[in-house]
């Protein structure tokens, strides 16, 4: 890779953030490079395609592999381990650290929960006195949720909640009968209900995307491109602008500045060839993902930036925060000897359950949603496991073999409700990410080294979730499955960076001694860096990151290209 | 790839090392164990990585065909082949359990020692390896080991064994075209999702609220382009 021009801007990820900036920017007229450290991708590409794929065209029938955690049909390459690029957690603390390598990074395969924050939620300090205000409230950024909400699409209903904004929302899809169980279980234990707001088009938004069919696969990504993923929403579009030159498999290693302590543009590194290059921009977005975007800042010094650009603070890598996360599930004996029909429905929840205890006396702060599942799944590696392990719910004997096992399978089958609950911790200065001064990656780059703990307002969310799912589990009518986890095991406390809403390592704030930050993700130490995922969250609410991200990165590139027009950039 | 018919046969002489002739439930025929092989060859979306960890797990060969023959009747007696959907050797599970350990080799010790279990058992009851005893004597021993609930600690390997048999079992049957026909699934295709079926609600005794349903999609307008008015209404 060798190339003398100077874009207007360098983009570092091609995940929400940085697919976002792209379009945003190319779209403005600018001329952009896009900088993805995995290859390109496209899920309508039948040699990458996992979508519709019968479990038998699989040798391990989708089963997990170190490849692919999250299943071998699953569209995300990466996971929690990557050949050569280790990461490192200081003894006593624990970090789990999920990252992708393709086109369009974790959108690929996350699961298209798609929550405005709220206005609450922007201000936890002024409510509980714990962690601090975001810079910027809900008026900010509601202008860009809602333009995210017409560009991108998501379904949902405007329900006039306080905390839980309206939008512009396409129709939901009917519930499915487990999550009808549910509605009644939650109506009769005084929890709300509502229908799940995701990023997948129920309805045509314009001629280039398909609509839904209803698959259920949204995490094998879509050829229909029905769902939001970054590739297939922005960035192709972007490309289409004829503006913008994508750098796949790229490694940027550090950010290089000018005498001036201004950036000049990055240096990369090809994954291919192992080869070094360059490349100069005016301006540098970093949306490698919160944890990604800091370590190339810890790691980009210079006499100007001795400690790491952007770090003048020290606060690089402070505040990393993920959201907690627990889970249950029940036996619904209504649920036995089902007809059978397709209700693969879209490729989630059709129905949720937002925070609804705001202002309740409670020993932890902040609040959490619910996630329903269940239903009548696609069989795949793991089906068929202890069959007929409820027949003891039954009083009747488990085991046996013979073609009995074919009418135990049929009978149980579709028959078990599950319940997870995502919630808000409370970012803390002495949870972080460094440079690990021992270790280095397969490219000579120090590896990142986690310190984190989860304190005790976490663990007492969490012991309130198990009530919680354990209360609405049986006023769904069912038979609760497994032990209830104790204090011994942080009540089934999901491990730190587990849920992958992993954020605010170079969090947004007025004075450039406690952020990294402004208001619009430019940095305080150097004009022309901008940070555009979220790692510039101050806090992360109870609500899944991706729509915040995306309706910062175009509030950020919007700043960007009014500072660029008033030539001030 | 067609598992539905029997063309393609893997055929290994039963009870090579057993006294008697037997043959293995179902599938058998002149001493021998019958069925269908699974291809070794997969296109879904693989990286180059990924192409290369099959093609080596494809390369290695881990079970001797004492063990596959064994882990063959084994299967057979699980999910048999007399039934209209098929069984465990019409769905290639000899092929899809040696698989399948390799990829996750943790359970390659238990599989081993599984069979190792089975056939000092039958050795110590009836004279012979597991395969080379009668068929009735093969049931027997299944009878001992299929319930999990049998307390006799002399036991509990073998139905930790089984156990673990019968999940790879079905697992690998209703992963396959048989199974899911077994199954019944409707799933995995294309489809206009309009709520659950009517007389399925009634089963249940269950209703949609109206309030809720008025909110829901009308598919019939599903390809009509979104417009909204400025106070975030649905207009089209």
């Amino acid at each position: 890779m060798s190339n003398q021009e100077t874009y207007d801007a360098i983009v570092v990820g091609s995940g929400a953030g940085g697919g976002m900036a792209t379009w945003r920017l190319a779209q403005a007229g600018l001329r952009v490079a896009l900088v993805e450290a995995g290859p390109w991708y496209d899920p309508a590409d039948d040699s990458q395609r996992t979508q519709f794929r019968h479990p038998w065209e699989s040798p391990r029938r989708g089963a997990s592999t170190r490849l692919r955690p999250f299943g071998d049909f699953n569209a995300c390459i990466g996971g929690w381990e990557l050949d050569g690029e280790p990461f490192t957690t200081a003894e006593g603390t624990d970090f789990r650290w999920w990252r992708a390598r393709m086109l369009g990074g974790r959108t690929n395969h996350w699961g298209r929960i798609s929550l405005r924050f709220g206005p609450l939620d922007f201000k936890r300090r002024d409510i509980d006195g714990l962690g601090d205000n975001w810079p910027i409230g809900y008026e900010d950024v509601k202008p860009y949720y809602d333009q995210v909400d017409k560009l991108i699409g998501v379904f949902g209903t405007n329900e006039g909640l306080p905390n839980d904004p309206d939008g512009f929302f396409l129709p939901p899809p009917k519930p499915r009968l487990h999550e009808l169980y549910y509605i009644r279980g939650a109506r009769r234990a005084g929890v709300p209900v509502y229908p799940s707001r995701l990023s997948i088009l129920t309805k045509r938004i314009n001629r280039e995307r398909g609509v839904c069919v209803y698959c259920n696969q949204c995490s094998r990504a879509c050829g229909l491109h029905a769902d939001f993923s970054s590739s297939t929403v922005l960035v192709y579009p972007a490309v289409a602008t004829g503006r913008v030159d994508v750098y796949t498999n790229t490694m940027v290693r550090k950010v290089d500045t000018g005498p001036d302590g201004r950036a000049t543009g990055v240096s990369c590194i090809d994954r291919e060839t192992r080869g070094e290059s360059r490349l100069n921009g005016r301006s540098v977005v970093l949306a490698a993902s919160a944890c990604s975007s800091a370590r190339i800042l810890l790691n980009s010094t210079s006499a100007q930036h001795s400690s790491g650009l952007g770090n003048s603070s020290g606060h690089v890598g402070r505040y990393l925060h993920d959201s907690t996360g627990a889970s249950r599930a029940a036996f619904l004996p209504e649920l036995m000897d089902r007809d059978i029909y397709n209700e693969d429905g879209v490729g989630g929840m059709h129905v949720y359950t937002p925070w609804w205890l705001e202002g309740a006396s409670l020993d932890f702060a902040r609040g959490y949603h619910i996630e329903i599942g269940g239903g009548m799944n696609m069989p795949a590696y793991g089906f068929g496991f202890a069959a007929n392990a409820y027949k003891r719910f039954l009083g009747e004997r488990v085991g046996g073999y013979g073609n009995a096992l074919r009418d135990d399978v049929r009978r149980f089958y579709g028959s078990r409700l599950g319940i997870a609950c995502r919630g808000e911790s409370v970012p803390q200065f002495g949870n972080y990410c460094e440079l690990d001064p021992n270790t280095v990656d397969d490219w000579g780059v120090p590896v990142l080294r986690f310190n984190y703990r989860w304190t005790e307002q976490e663990i007492n969310q969490a012991r309130h979730m198990q009530d919680t799912m354990e209360e609405l589990l049986e006023a769904s009518g069912g038979i609760l499955l497994g032990e209830k986890p104790g204090l011994d095991r942080q009540y089934g406390l999901a491990r730190p960076g587990e849920i992958i809403h992993e954020v605010g390592t170079t969090r947004m704030g007025d004075d450039p001694a406690t952020s990294v930050t402004n208001r619009f993700g430019q940095l305080h130490d150097a004009d022309n860096v901008f940070v555009a995922d979220a790692g510039t969250f101050v806090s992360q609410a109870d609500k899944n990151p991706t729509w915040t991200i995306l309706a910062l990165s175009w509030r950020t590139s919007d700043h960007i290209i009014e500072r660029m027009r008033q030539r001030s950039l | 790839m067609n598992m539905n018919r029997r063309e393609t046969l893997k055929s290994l002489l039963l009870a090579p090392l057993g006294a008697g002739i037997a043959s293995a439930a179902g599938c058998a025929g002149g001493g021998r164990v019958n069925w269908t092989e699974l291809p070794r060859e997969y296109s879904y979306g693989r990286t180059a990585a990924e192409r290369q960890r099959d093609r080596e797990l494809f390369a290695e060969r881990y079970f001797s065909e004492h063990e596959l023959i064994t882990i063959a009747t084994l299967c057979d007696i699980i999910l048999p082949s007399d039934h209209p959907n098929g069984g465990a050797l019409d769905a290639g599970l000899p092929d899809f359990v040696e698989f399948i350990v390799k990829d996750m080799d943790y359970l390659k010790t238990p599989v081993r020692d599984g069979i190792a279990w089975l056939d000092s058992h039958a050795i110590d009851a009836y004279g012979a390896d597991f395969i080379g005893i009668e068929e009735a004597q093969r049931l027997a021993i299944c009878d001992r080991i299929a319930w999990p609930d049998v307390a006799d600690p002399a036991l509990q390997a073998g139905i930790r064994f089984f156990s673990l048999m019968r999940d790879l079992t079905l697992t690998g049957y209703y992963t396959t075209a048989q199974g899911f026909r077994d199954l019944g699934y409707q799933g995995n295709v294309a489809n206009v999702w309009d709520g659950v079926p009517a007389q399925v609600l009634a089963r249940h005794g269950l209703a949609y609220e109206a309030e809720w349903l008025e909110k829901c999609i009308d598919q019939s307008r599903r390809d009509i382009t979104a417009a909204w008015d400025d106070d975030m209404n649905l207009t089209s």
